[in-house]
């Protein structure tokens, strides 16, 4: 195992490990950490909003531009100084969050393949990040924006990009106009907006994008964030005198932690830092990664253009073309740079279902790997097989807990790429085979590899999403485990617990009437 | 509905990450240089004199009576030389080489030295055109520099060349 291949695996062991403890107060769907990327959009439209208000009350003259926001904080603390602290205190979050975003996208191997796209739009919001936090420090124009201000022109001076040294601008007080801080203020606002823009760009190519968290956790941000704000107000420190130099400094490390990096060592360390940090980020998908799998493969003569696949699909990698050998009809294309291989396509495909008849079944979408036919053969060697008094299927996902060492003489286990590409007429198929209980091993709510496996299923297997088991099968002989694959021992015992209950709740008069396949139909 | 128990783990995880960003946008203070020393920044921005030389009245003859210049200058700049001594010890010796492509642009320096403050002799010499010997801009003064202060050594021709401020 290479150096950058084990350091990616301890670092996801350490997330997954502090996702799962999140898990136990937040729940799947509320973990913080499991949605990131939604927390950081969440985090800026805090900042937009509270910064909307900021600068309609900014003077930019350069002696009011500090008294205005001094107002804020001191006279109007409990709207204007709030809202100051909120832009301040989201702002830091906002680079927390997206910091740990792109660490855990990295350890997760998210960066290669059909994410690459997204990986490599990501990269360059991260300068749009400091450029828009670095620069707004600057308008405050007290003691730490002249720091940052020094700082900043004097690194930037160390490129050949300016024919005079940009730092010759804060050399005196004279040296500055209000004009100054007019051109901030349209950067500060401009900058936001490409990021804005670049994040647009960034989850393009994912569908079903979570652009908020949910509202319990936006609820609770808003609420630590604020009450921040009331019992630790962002305050500005001394005015910006360019006579002096600045003393010791209320510093805000996520956002200016280059300058004190800078002083310690070098602005040509800090440069070959920046770049060959940012250079790498963009090698990354060059490194030895995993082999593509197989992408889902269309059948035209099996696919009814029910568009099921296009809406599920979480990369948006299917879309719908005009079907060519049936006038009227549509036909599902998938596109093979955004295909992640999961499966969930077939799952959602009406066509997937093994009560059909024939003896190889074809579907309208599927997966090479673990086409539905072997599956469903899989499945009937499998019922095949089984003896003793209560007999299980385990279907799991191969990324969450593991099943193998439950397989038994009473329990079947069949393996499936994401629990997402399971068609749940499988679970009324496995009960109408010979099984007496069926147990959906998926991801934990919100840790599906492949983003929406854990959902779908939830959703189809409760009957709220197409397709959906069919309300004659019996809940109790059904058990759904979302479970990571630290879970195995919850597998364990969601399998236990579904054979007590069958065992001693009598249930036996609810089990379906028997399907054998091979028999005739008028049999 | 949440169990009262992730409901404390929740209050205390949010307040964690509350107090976490509370504390380092703030802290620990951050002191740019110790509080008895001074910074004396050193910048020039300034184009270097040219080499001109003065046309012969045979030259000017040959040429169209518009565009007889009793000066011919080339495009390029000078080199400039600079010499910074602080205390006698000299600080800094360099050599300032024109901007642009043509060499016809501003000569530019920026350098920051950290002093301890109170009393220091400056000396600082320029020569804007190389090809003459010496030094044509010469400044040197004995300078007091309270703790934190920033001096500027610049240079302005209409201000009589170098100076302290």
């Amino acid at each position: 195992m290479s150096v950058h291949a084990a350091l990616r695996n301890g670092t996801k062991s350490v997330f997954l490990r502090v996702e799962e403890a999140f898990d136990t107060p937040f729940g799947g769907q509320d973990n913080p950490l499991r949605h990131l990327g939604a927390m950081a959009l969440y985090l800026l439209w805090i900042i937009v909003g509270s910064g909307l208000y900021l600068y309609t009350v900014l003077d930019t003259g350069i002696d009011a531009v500090y008294s205005s926001i001094g107002y804020l904080s001191n006279e109007q603390w409990y709207l204007g100084g709030v809202l100051r602290s909120l832009h301040r205190y989201a702002s830091d979050g906002f680079m927390l969050v997206m910091l740990l975003h792109l660490v855990r996208e990295w350890s997760y191997g998210r960066y290669f393949g059909f994410r690459l796209y997204s990986w490599m739009t990501g990269i360059p919001l991260i300068w749009l990040a400091y450029i828009a936090g670095i620069g707004g420090y600057w308008i405050v124009w007290d003691e730490l924006a002249q720091l940052s201000a020094t700082a900043t022109t004097e690194l930037l001076d160390w490129l050949p990009i300016f024919s005079e040294p940009s730092a010759r601008n804060f050399l005196s007080p004279s040296a500055l106009s209000d004009r100054f801080f007019t051109v901030l203020i349209f950067i500060h606002l401009g900058v936001p907006l490409l990021l804005i823009l670049g994040l647009w760009a960034h989850v393009h190519r994912v569908s079903h994008v979570d652009y908020l968290p949910t509202r319990r956790v936006m609820l609770s941000t808003a609420a630590a964030l604020t009450l921040l704000a009331l019992f630790r107000p962002a305050l500005s420190n001394p005015p910006a005198d360019l006579a002096t130099v600045p003393g010791a400094l209320a510093y805000d490390w996520f956002i200016l932690f280059i300058h004190p990096l800078t002083d310690l060592s070098s602005p040509a360390i800090v440069w070959s830092l920046l770049f060959g940090l940012t250079a790498l980020l963009f090698a990354l998908p060059l490194l030895p990664h995993a082999r593509a799998q197989p992408i889902a493969v269309v059948d035209p003569a099996n696919c009814t253009g029910c568009d099921r696949c296009h809406v599920d699909c979480p990369y948006a990698a299917i879309t719908m073309a005009p079907h060519p050998g049936r006038p009227g009809l549509k036909l599902a294309v998938v596109d093979a740079d955004l295909c992640a291989s999961c499966g969930i396509c077939a799952g959602s495909c009406p066509s997937s279902t093994p009560f059909r008849r024939r003896e190889t079944l074809v579907t309208g979408i599927d997966m090479p790997q673990l086409p539905v036919n072997a599956l469903r053969q899989q499945l009937e060697h499998a019922l095949a097989q089984l003896a003793g008094r209560t007999r299980i299927v385990v279907f799991s996902c191969a990324r969450g807990a593991e099943a193998a060492p439950l397989a038994a003489a009473d329990t079947a286990v069949i393996d499936l790429i994401c629990a997402g590409m399971l068609p749940p007429a499988f679970v009324e198929y496995a009960l109408r085979g010979g099984a007496d209980g069926v147990v959906v091993a998926a991801c934990r709510g919100g840790g599906c590899d492949f983003r929406l496996g854990e959902r779908w299923t939830s959703e189809r297997l409760r009957g709220d999403r197409e397709p959906h088991l069919r309300h004659n099968v019996p809940p109790s002989r059904l058990q759904l485990l979302l479970g990571s694959a630290h879970d195995s021992g919850a597998l364990a015992a969601a399998v236990s617990e579904l054979r007590t209950r069958i065992e001693t709740l009598e249930v036996a008069t609810d089990r379906l009437p028997p399907y054998l396949r091979s028999a005739s139909h008028h049999a | 509905m949440l169990k009262p128990a992730a409901i404390v783990g929740q209050v205390i995880l949010y307040g964690a990450f509350a107090a976490f960003i509370g504390y380092f946008a703030t802290s620990p203070k951050y002191h740019q240089i110790p509080d008895d020393v001074a910074l004396i920044k050193l910048s020039i921005s300034h184009l270097g004199d040219r080499d001109c030389r003065k046309r012969t009245p045979e030259e000017l003859a040959k040429m169209p009576p518009n565009m007889r210049a009793p000066m011919d200058c080339p495009r390029e700049r000078s080199d400039i030389k600079l010499e910074v001594d602080l205390d006698g010890k000299d600080v800094l010796r360099t050599v300032m080489h024109p901007t642009g492509l043509y060499k016809d642009g501003v000569s530019t320096v920026y350098k920051r030295f950290e002093v301890k403050a109170g009393t220091h002799q400056l000396a600082v010499r320029m020569n804007d055109k190389l090809i003459n010997p010496g030094f044509k801009f010469v400044q040197e003064e004995e300078i007091t520099l309270a703790p934190r202060q920033v001096m500027v050594i610049d240079f302005n021709p209409d201000q009589g060349g170098l100076y302290f401020k």
